[in-house]
């Protein structure tokens, strides 16, 4: 993977990553989840991010928002290396989850994904029944000793998912029977289910209508008390309803970051502003 | 505003809503202005039309009202968007008052018309008139121009208006203390006064609300306090003026630039 | 040149309308302008340019010229429905012309001529203690003559003649039945036995008894003679002659006689052959597309590999046959003439089927299925086998049915390792012992010079159409069944 060097020079950032962390995210009040340093992504040749350095706090949802190709998404799937499926695509920098560097051996990454879960923007249940999508991800990382503790799993990732109610009476029917909205927050329950500590979210509601959207915009909200949560979205009004900070990406750069209220009202870029006020291009 | 919006009937929409604001601003301007002249000159006439010009007034604040709820209902404005559409509603709000308030002025003098106030009286009302009028135009012309040093100054000079008062509401305590029979006009220039540091007051609004759009921070100074007419009672003279002259003087030295606002020594840091 | 000054006359006239409608604009907002100096600026300036963008030319769509464009446009869109049509009734058609001529030319190999005779188990013909050596041919000789006027019996010529009326296989059949049920000697019973292959065509309608036209006129040949005939006809009267269905034709194993000849042993061979070529090819072409799909590395030996899976299929199958004979009989010593081999060289032709259909199949399945997988933190084995592969399922079955019938009816490479012995015996068959296959059965009846033979060929090529028929319904069936819907 890395040749020696490389590995040198990821621990020492990583290491001092680790030290100027602890007082990043002081400003939001709570500890920080994520600390990111001097990221870049590339595919290819491409460079995709330039030089992102981005601390997450936890227990608050952090929305990336930013024209298409800006790298938000790319970013958001660094963070539970699900770039690591395309195999042109090289990542450099820090990434660490609790301080420990995900890319460097302190985590497996099969054990990252289950404790960094994700939603994706088009819901994407198994083609299986509503158990059994929440029950995989206990199932394969043995979370359950036997059957009933795995249905209780169940029943507390589909009640946190708010989907419970609807589908209680029908936990043996086909997950890809339910309606979009649901689907989502099925989604939602299969990456609860595995007790993660972080839940990315790449535009969840793009596909789904207002009210669904509204549905899993209050589900967003009942997570933070909990979680983690870092969401990338093509709606401004949706980043400024949800989200507690915001990240403005462009053209692969970080432009800005700040609480959300900040960003919305009173953004110190003019990049920033233009792209929010719609004067963007 | 370097760019314009993708959407280019934002852009006209909210250029509609700051243009019927200007026009408010010169229609409240005007009447506080044909007040003033009504009241110096005692002419009934002139207030019997200030009064009516009032009645545009409203209306406006009506039609920006509504032109601000539409604009945020169909458009979500945000960030210096948003800021322009909250500060229009302000600002019509505070340019209403400031017509409502002529409109009292304006009463009073038909009410007055057949007096004669002394002369020194008339004098210093005049003063203050002069000053608030300016004031009033000087928020405008910030709000126009989309000055936030302008602004700044010009919500700092409200100061000046508060002395003015204080020194009408002494001056004019001291007149109804001389001459009972004074008190009735006297009252109703003490009231006229009053409206007019209560103009000064909505400037500041103005002026507040006009920072706001250009830098989309608040002022963060200690509002100048120059209105000491609270502390002042006809049995005694307190002599409390220091603190004002401190205030004064901190004041001055205005014009702090828009890109230098973020490091103003006075200010704690934003945000 | 002429462009550029259309140009500018465009632009001229452009010009001068919005001219024009700006003047209209500003003496509409004339009486408005009053009402609000600073408003009026703005209020004028967006009219003119709304005008502007709204002078747009107005197209005459029911001029002479678009009407007549509209019906070239829909006369072009009819041409190409008749043309597709035409393709699709020829293809049709030539279709149909090789489905009915086989349909006319076998029809009649599935019904087979019987002729019900009384035969006198006189027990010193039958020979009880040893029936293999009793005059089997004596007794069916007089159970014809015995059925036939007297002139028959007469004639020692006639005599003996009239055995060719019967299928050499007849007094073999009367002695096997007799041999299942020794207490019929003695006895004089009733029993079908097959009509010579002559007059069983001659039955059929197939061959006529007088062959030549006008005064050159001469009984056919075949039927050995006009008082054959005439005593099959006589025969006939007696209602002895029967149709009935012909179960042999299924049942029978090979034989040199066409009217016992049967498809049993080809059909037993076929199925060996193919169980052969999918035990090796299905879990092998199966487990290479996962890994050249899932795992390998994308680099130049992967791309290598790939596009000679891919030139793989592409090579004629006699080749394989070629191959299959050096290697797998010279080198390996695999008996020949077997299932065994000709399934392995069968699985080396359908091998790269399966590993395309697979892939294709492992392609198709979405990519937010495999993120959903690895998202819950599988491994990527566990995404392979839980998630993707039974997605992908009915793809790979249905791409490896298609590759069983293909090898089903593959013939040169099978040739080529001798597949096509003549079995006339099915009890012992076995992967490795000799066997013929369908297509191979067909090829050496359709070299038989037997007439019998023209019509089994077409009805063992019906019967193999109709296995090829069946695999693919059941493909279709499969991918209707397992498909997950999305």
């Amino acid at each position: 993977m890395n040749n020696g060097e490389q590995t040198d020079m990821r621990t020492t950032d990583a290491a001092q990553a680790r030290q100027e962390g602890g007082g990043a995210c002081s400003e939001t009040g709570g500890d920080c989840k994520f600390i990111t340093r001097n990221v870049n992504v590339f595919y290819g040749e491409k460079q995709a991010i330039f030089d992102v350095s981005l601390d997450i706090p936890d227990r608050a949802v952090m929305a990336l928002i930013g024209p298409s190709g800006c790298g938000k998404s790319t970013y958001l799937r660094c963070l539970n290396r699900m770039n690591d499926l395309i195999d042109i695509c090289r990542v450099e920098g820090t990434f660490l989850l609790d301080g420990e560097d995900i890319y460097n051996g302190d985590i497996d990454p099969v054990l990252l994904r289950a404790r960094v879960g994700m939603v994706f923007q088009k819901p994407n249940p198994f083609p299986k029944s509503i158990f059994e999508n929440v029950a995989y991800g206990p199932r394969i990382h043995g979370l359950a000793k036997d059957r009933t503790e795995l249905e209780e799993i169940v029943e507390t990732s589909l009640r946190k998912a708010a989907l419970w109610d609807e589908v209680k009476d029908r936990l043996h029917a086909p997950g890809t029977g339910l309606s979009g909205g649901q689907q989502q927050r099925l989604c939602i329950a299969r990456a609860i289910a595995t007790r993660p500590e972080v839940i990315l979210m790449d535009e969840p509601a793009s596909a789904l209508d207002p009210i669904a959207t509204a549905r899993i915009e209050e589900l967003i909200d009942e997570l933070k008390e909990n979680y983690c949560i870092v969401i990338v979205t093509h709606s401004m009004q949706q980043a400024a309803r949800v989200s507690d900070r915001t990240a403005f990406f462009h053209l692969g750069k970080l432009i800005e970051e700040g609480p959300t209220e900040q960003i919305f009202t009173a953004p110190k870029e003019q990049q920033t502003q233009d792209y929010i006020t719609g004067r963007y291009g | 505003m370097a760019h314009e919006h993708i959407v280019k009937a934002f852009d006209r929409e909210l250029k509609e809503l700051e243009s019927d604001i200007i026009r408010m601003g010169h229609l409240a301007a005007d009447e506080l202005e044909s007040a003033l002249i009504a009241l110096r000159k005692r002419n009934a006439e002139l207030a019997e039309e200030t009064i009516i010009k009032d009645r545009e007034v409203d209306q406006l604040q009506h039609q920006i009202e509504e032109r601000a709820i539409q604009l945020i209902a169909r458009r979500q404005p945000l960030a210096n968007d948003l800021r322009a559409v909250v500060a229009a509603l302000r600002i019509a709000n505070e340019l209403e008052r400031i017509g409502d308030l002529s409109k009292n002025i304006a009463r009073r003098v038909i009410t007055l018309a057949q007096e004669k106030p002394p002369k020194p009286l008339k004098k210093g009302l005049k003063r203050m008139g002069k000053l608030v009028l300016a004031q009033v135009r000087g928020a405008l012309e910030a709000y126009e121009k989309k000055d936030a040093a302008l602004a700044l100054q010009v919500w700092r000079e409200d100061e000046d208006v508060d002395e003015a008062y204080s020194s009408m509401f002494r001056e004019l305590l001291t007149y109804m203390m001389e001459d009972p029979r004074l008190i009735g006009l006297c009252t109703h220039l003490l009231f006229g006064a009053r409206n007019l540091e209560r103009i000064g007051d909505h400037v500041t609004n103005v002026c507040e609300s006009v920072y706001y759009v250009v830098t989309g921070e608040r002022i963060e100074e200690r509002r100048p306090k120059g209105d000491a007419t609270s502390r002042i009672l006809p049995s005694y003279h307190p002599d409390d003026d220091e603190e004002d002259e401190e205030d004064a003087a901190s004041g001055k030295p205005s014009a702090t630039p828009r890109s230098a606002a973020g490091g103003g020594d006075e200010k704690p840091d934003a945000s | 040149m002429t462009e550029e000054d259309k140009q500018a006359k465009a632009d001229e006239s452009a010009a001068s309308a919005q001219h024009e409608q700006a003047r209209q604009a500003s003496a509409g907002q004339a009486p408005a302008s009053a009402a609000g100096a600073s408003a009026s600026g703005d209020g004028g300036s967006t009219s003119s340019g709304d005008a502007a963008a709204g002078a747009v030319q107005r197209v005459d769509w029911h001029s002479p010229e678009m009407l007549a464009r509209l019906r070239r446009r829909h006369a072009a869109n009819r041409r190409m429905k008749y043309i597709g049509l035409g393709a699709i009734v020829l293809a049709a058609a030539l279709l149909g012309i090789l489905v009915s001529s086989l349909v006319n030319n076998g029809t009649s190999a599935f019904r087979q001529t019987y002729i019900a005779l009384e035969f006198d188990l006189k027990p010193e013909l039958v020979n009880p203690e040893n029936m293999r050596r009793g005059k089997w041919r004596r007794i069916v000789k007089e159970g014809l003559l015995r059925a036939l006027p007297e002139e028959y019996r007469q004639n020692r010529r006639l005599a003996r003649k009239v055995l060719k009326i019967v299928s050499r296989s007849a007094p073999y059949a009367l002695r096997d039945h007799v041999m299942e049920n020794p207490q019929l000697v003695g006895r004089t019973i009733s029993f079908e036995v097959l009509a010579a292959d002559p007059f069983d065509q001659y039955n059929k309608g197939i061959i006529p008894a007088v062959i030549g036209d006008g005064e050159k006129q001469r009984p056919n040949p075949r039927l050995g003679g006009p008082e054959l005939v005439r005593a099959f006809e006589i025969l006939k009267e007696q209602q002895r002659v029967s149709m009935p269905f012909n179960w042999g034709l299924f049942f029978h194993a090979d034989s040199r006689l066409p009217e016992t000849a049967g498809l049993a042993g080809a059909i037993v061979g076929s199925f060996l052959t193919l169980l052969v070529c999918f035990v090796i090819s299905f879990p092998t072409g199966i487990l290479a597309a996962i890994y050249l799909e899932e795992f390998a590395p994308k680099n130049r030996l992967t791309d290598f590999i790939e596009i000679n899976i891919n030139n793989l299929a592409a090579v004629p199958s006699v080749v394989f046959g070629l191959l299959g004979l050096a290697l797998f009989i010279g080198f390996f010593g695999v008996p020949r003439s077997t299932p065994l081999v000709g399934g392995m060289v069968l699985s080396l032709m359908t091998l790269p089927t399966i590993i395309i259909a697979t892939r294709a199949a492992l392609k198709a399945v979405p990519p937010s299925l495999r993120e959903a997988a690895l998202g819950v933190g599988a491994s990527h084995h566990q995404m392979v086998f839980h998630h993707v592969l039974p997605v992908a399922m009915p793809g790979i079955l249905t791409g490896a049915i298609i590759g069983m019938a293909q090898a089903l009816g593959e013939t040169a490479p099978l040739l080529l390792v001798g597949m096509n012995a003549f079995i006339p015996d099915i009890s012992n068959m076995g992967l490795t012992q000799p066997a013929t296959v369908l297509p191979t059965q067909i090829y050496s009846w359709a070299d038989s010079p037997e007439r019998g033979f023209v019509s089994r060929t077409a009805a063992a090529i019906l019967v193999l159409l109709g296995f090829l028929v069946v695999m693919n319904a059941l493909a279709i069936w499969l991918r209707q069944r397992y498909s997950t819907k999305w």
